[in-house]
């Protein structure tokens, strides 16, 4: 049967949109790739071209295509210009460094960039200025410098722009092209102008060298950027009646880096700077845009004051637009500059704030940030306000950011403890699922220091989760306060508000909802199981139903409460006695002592000596006689101050009779458990 | 830079990057399209990008058109009012360039908008914004194709000859008296 030639792109893309389903599409695709395959397979020059453009296509949609690298490198070999082209395309789409295969261009680019046709030469340049490889760039970049020197206005601005690629790719080279820039700027091609200035903005931005060496290029680039101003209109270059906004808009930021931390410098821009902000045209968004760049070169640079306010003015003026990219890049640059002048941007907070209820989330967001950066100590209060209210109305997105935010503001500037505890209390409720962990021990540190305020902050927080205990970080803090405030609670000693009736029993019965309820976390029940047993020692008639609470833990599935629990067991009963210790430097200790041998032991004495920053009290014994063979036991309390909490050591003496003989035993002790002296 | 076209139904995208791989590529588009097709018709033009699109340095920046939304994703080192100027630039291009340009003509001549593309964008950087300088280079090049073609440009030719041609519009209907006959749809010169 006779072979017919491959079909065209045109007919593979119409056949492929018929497809239905994704299976039926993949089907197609599979097919066309099989013809092609073949057609590659034999060897056919007539129709390389249209396979390997049908092949980019189907690349585009998703699907593999690298059977088809090779064939772009036989493609950019070929003498036609339309080989060349689709060849270098598929090149830049198909290949990269990781395949060892991009290195078999450079012969080709080599001498592509030194073809007849500059066409030729621009697709050569193209290419290896969009995927050149380190290698590929080393060996080609002379002749990238060549036609950076060329009178060929097409073939020089893409030289300019490859020229960036290769100095990104190899900085070691970038001094070879400095010789080239030399008269770079003189262009009237505002092409080869604009991509002249993107390469030595990246010149500059690279090397100190380079930028102290081009600061000599700010009266040529004043020059450029006027001529542009006052030129009055043409046609060539217009958009929207304004001479080639892009090419004002790099020289801007040229200038920018040029005048920055340079005095001379800056004062040689400040006069044209002035004039465009005055004189732009602002009813279009080129005017817009060169206005902004103009603003934030004037913020970054050495710009005499005058020159700074009348920037954020413009700035602030931006903030009213009816226009949202204007207000957003305003917001943008209004926070680049809040650290720098805070006291300008603080004029315009009312409009700022204002944009937190803006619908647009891009604009809220640095709204957001915006008015965190202008919080201070004068404006908190009305901040806060705002804030908490943003909080409640805004995106789930924001909750997160915007509660840490407050946190953070109200912790620096809060104008009285009540009002710290206040802003806490109102994101906790507010927005307490979105707060994030790590805030949670925060918190609790910023209450435990809050002493007064103790009695207040247990309150309210037992009232916030009265209705509800859903919201975790919540919960947690306030399990954390009624297990160490407990008291303060029970026996209303509240001064800042009404104290509430609560009892003991009132109490418990929250902390084991919460250890029940589906909705706690496990880290939440921990904080509930742990608030329960520190209430032992606080609460004075409930402590039975708390050994019961805490002994049914002691079997829990979860392995952390039941960890806790078995040791809050362990502490009801082995240390029931240091339970009750109220002042926590006195730490109690229990000495039992047995007697093995057959012969009992009579005027058993025990005396201890401690370090000196240690005070000793010791307690009568229960008896001074030890029966014999473990049929009896002295006890006796010894209570040790240890103010300094330093590590307990104990020299410890006995003295006895035994078999009618007087005995003594002297010994040190000194591994007390860090529990007892911490 | 990485630049997309995304509309309803198909979505398509010229990466000039070249660092990632197809299902990395698909997965960006899938994204883009997904943030930027579920923007307010009254809200910024400009999006932080998502996670796969290189971070907080990052931008989304779009104009819709009709049905189609062109997408730029640049960097910090571009001004991003700038950058809708340049999205227009390139529309106005592609409509210089296929005479009131429409979806389909993007759809099916996808090489044509890579070689317009790369007359404005080189390397993620900006080359030409000058519409005239590019759609005269476009000119250029293209007609170095035709010259190229040979007898496998002929009906190509034959064809854009005829499109040059001023035919009357095509009737699709021809009402005598109570006869109403229907014209079949012919297939466009395009």
């Amino acid at each position: 049967s006779v072979p017919s030639s491959p079909i065209r792109l045109r007919e593979l893309i119409r056949t492929i949109r018929t497809a239905r389903t994704q299976a039926e599409e993949r089907e197609m695709i599979q097919k066309e790739c099989a013809a092609i395959r073949s057609s590659f397979r034999e060897e056919d020059n007539t129709y390389r071209c249209r396979n390997v453009a049908k092949l980019l296509y189907m690349h585009m949609l998703g699907y593999p295509a690298h059977f088809g690298q090779l064939e772009c490198l036989k493609l950019i070999a070929s003498q036609k210009f339309t080989d060349k082209r689709i060849g270098y395309l598929g090149a830049m789409l198909l290949l990269d460094e990781r395949q060892d295969v991009h290195l078999l261009m450079t012969n080709c680019i080599k001498n592509d960039l030194n073809h007849s046709t500059q066409y030729v030469q621009g697709l050569a340049l193209c290419t290896l200025g969009c995927m050149g490889s380190s290698e590929m760039c080393r060996d080609l970049a002379g002749e990238v410098e060549k036609l950076l020197k060329t009178s060929n206005s097409y073939l020089r601005k893409k030289a300019a722009l490859c020229a960036v690629h290769v100095i990104r790719k190899v900085p070691e080279l970038m001094e070879m092209f400095l010789p080239a820039t030399k008269n770079l700027l003189n262009e009237k091609n505002h092409g080869v102008l604009h991509t002249s200035v993107v390469l030595l903005t990246e010149m500059c931005e690279r090397s100190p060298d380079m930028l102290a060496h081009f600061r000599k290029l700010v009266p040529q680039l004043v020059r450029i950027l006027k001529n542009l101003i006052m030129s009055g209109y043409s046609p060539e270059h217009d958009v929207s009646g304004i001479s080639d906004p892009f090419l004002q808009v790099r020289i801007l930021r040229l200038l920018r880096i040029l005048g920055r931390n340079d005095d001379d410098s800056s004062e040689a821009m400040n006069d044209i700077l002035a004039q465009v902000a005055t004189n732009t045209e602002t009813s279009k968004n080129v005017g817009n845009a060169i206005l902004y760049e103009t603003v934030l070169t004037i913020m970054d640079i050495k710009s005499e004051s005058g020159l700074r306010v009348l920037a954020i003015n413009i700035l602030g003026r931006f903030l009213l637009n009816n226009d949202k990219n204007i207000r957003y890049v305003a917001l943008t640059s209004l926070l680049k500059t809040v650290q720098t002048d805070h006291n300008a941007v603080q004029r315009h907070r009312s409009t700022i704030v204002d944009c937190l209820k803006d619908l647009d989330v891009s604009i809220k967001r640095r709204a957001m940030e915006l008015s965190f950066a202008l919080v201070n100590g004068n404006n908190v209060r009305g901040m806060m306000k705002e804030l908490l209210y943003f909080l409640d109305s805004c995106e789930p997105e924001f909750k997160a950011d915007c509660a840490s935010g407050i946190f953070l503001a109200a912790e620096k500037y809060a104008p009285s403890k009540r009002w710290h505890i206040d802003t806490i209390m109102r994101v906790l409720t507010t927005a307490g699922s979105y707060v994030r962990d790590d805030a949670v021990p925060n918190l609790i540190q910023l209450i435990t220091n809050s002493v007064e305020m103790h009695a207040y902050t247990v309150q309210r927080l037992y009232k916030a989760i009265l209705g509800d205990y859903s919201q975790q970080p919540l919960v947690q803090v306030a399990s954390w306060c009624i297990g160490e405030y407990g008291d303060l609670l029970v026996s209303g000693q509240c001064e800042e508000e009404e104290p509430i009736q609560v009892t003991e029993d009132e109490v418990l019965d929250i902390l084991e909802s919460v250890l029940i309820s589906n909705m706690s976390a496990s880290v939440t029940r921990g904080y509930a199981l742990t608030a329960i047993m520190k209430l032992s020692t606080r609460f004075t008639c409930t402590v039975n139903r708390i050994k019961k609470v805490v002994s049914i833990y002691g079997s829990s599935i979860d392995v952390e409460l039941q960890q806790r629990a078995v040791e809050y067991n362990a502490l009801f009963k082995k240390y029931d006695h240091m339970r009750s210790n109220t002042n926590p430097s006195v730490t109690v200790i229990t000495i039992q002592a047995s007697n093995s041998t057959e012969l009992e032991m009579t005027d058993f004495v025990f005396q201890a000596a401690v370090p000196k920053t240690f005070q000793l009290q010791l307690l009568s014994p229960s008896s001074s006689v030890i029966p014999a063979f473990n049929s009896g036991t002295i006890t006796q309390v010894i209570k040790v101050l240890n103010p300094q909490k330093q590590q307990l050591r104990m020299r410890i003496k006995l003295t006895y009779n035994h078999k009618g003989s007087a005995m003594q035993d002297l010994a040190e002790v000194n591994n007390f458990p860090p529990q007892s002296w911490q | 830079m990485v630049e997309g076209r995304h509309n309803e139904n198909a979505a398509q995208t010229l990466s000039l990057d070249g660092k990632k791989s197809e299902d990395t590529q698909q997965q960006i588009i899938r994204e883009t399209f997904h943030l930027v097709s579920k923007r307010d018709e009254n809200v910024c033009n400009f999006l932080e990008g998502g996670l796969l699109i290189g971070g907080s340095d990052n931008k989304l920046i779009y104009r819709h058109y009709a049905t189609l939304y062109f997408v730029f994703c640049v960097d910090s080192s571009e001004s991003e009012l700038g950058i809708l100027d340049l999205i227009q630039v390139f529309v106005e291009t592609l409509d210089k360039c296929f005479e009131n340009v429409c979806e389909l003509d993007l759809i099916f001549h996808v090489d044509k908008v890579h070689n317009i593309l790369a007359e404005m964008v080189m390397g993620g950087m900006v080359l030409e914004t000058n519409m005239n300088e590019i759609v005269t280079q476009i000119d250029a090049q293209n007609k170095l194709e035709k010259s190229e073609a040979g007898l496998a440009g002929a009906p190509a030719r034959a064809v854009s000859a005829v499109k040059n041609m001023n035919l009357p519009e095509i009737p699709r209907n021809i009402n005598i008296g109570d006869i109403s006959i229907k014209v079949p749809n012919l297939p466009t010169f395009k």
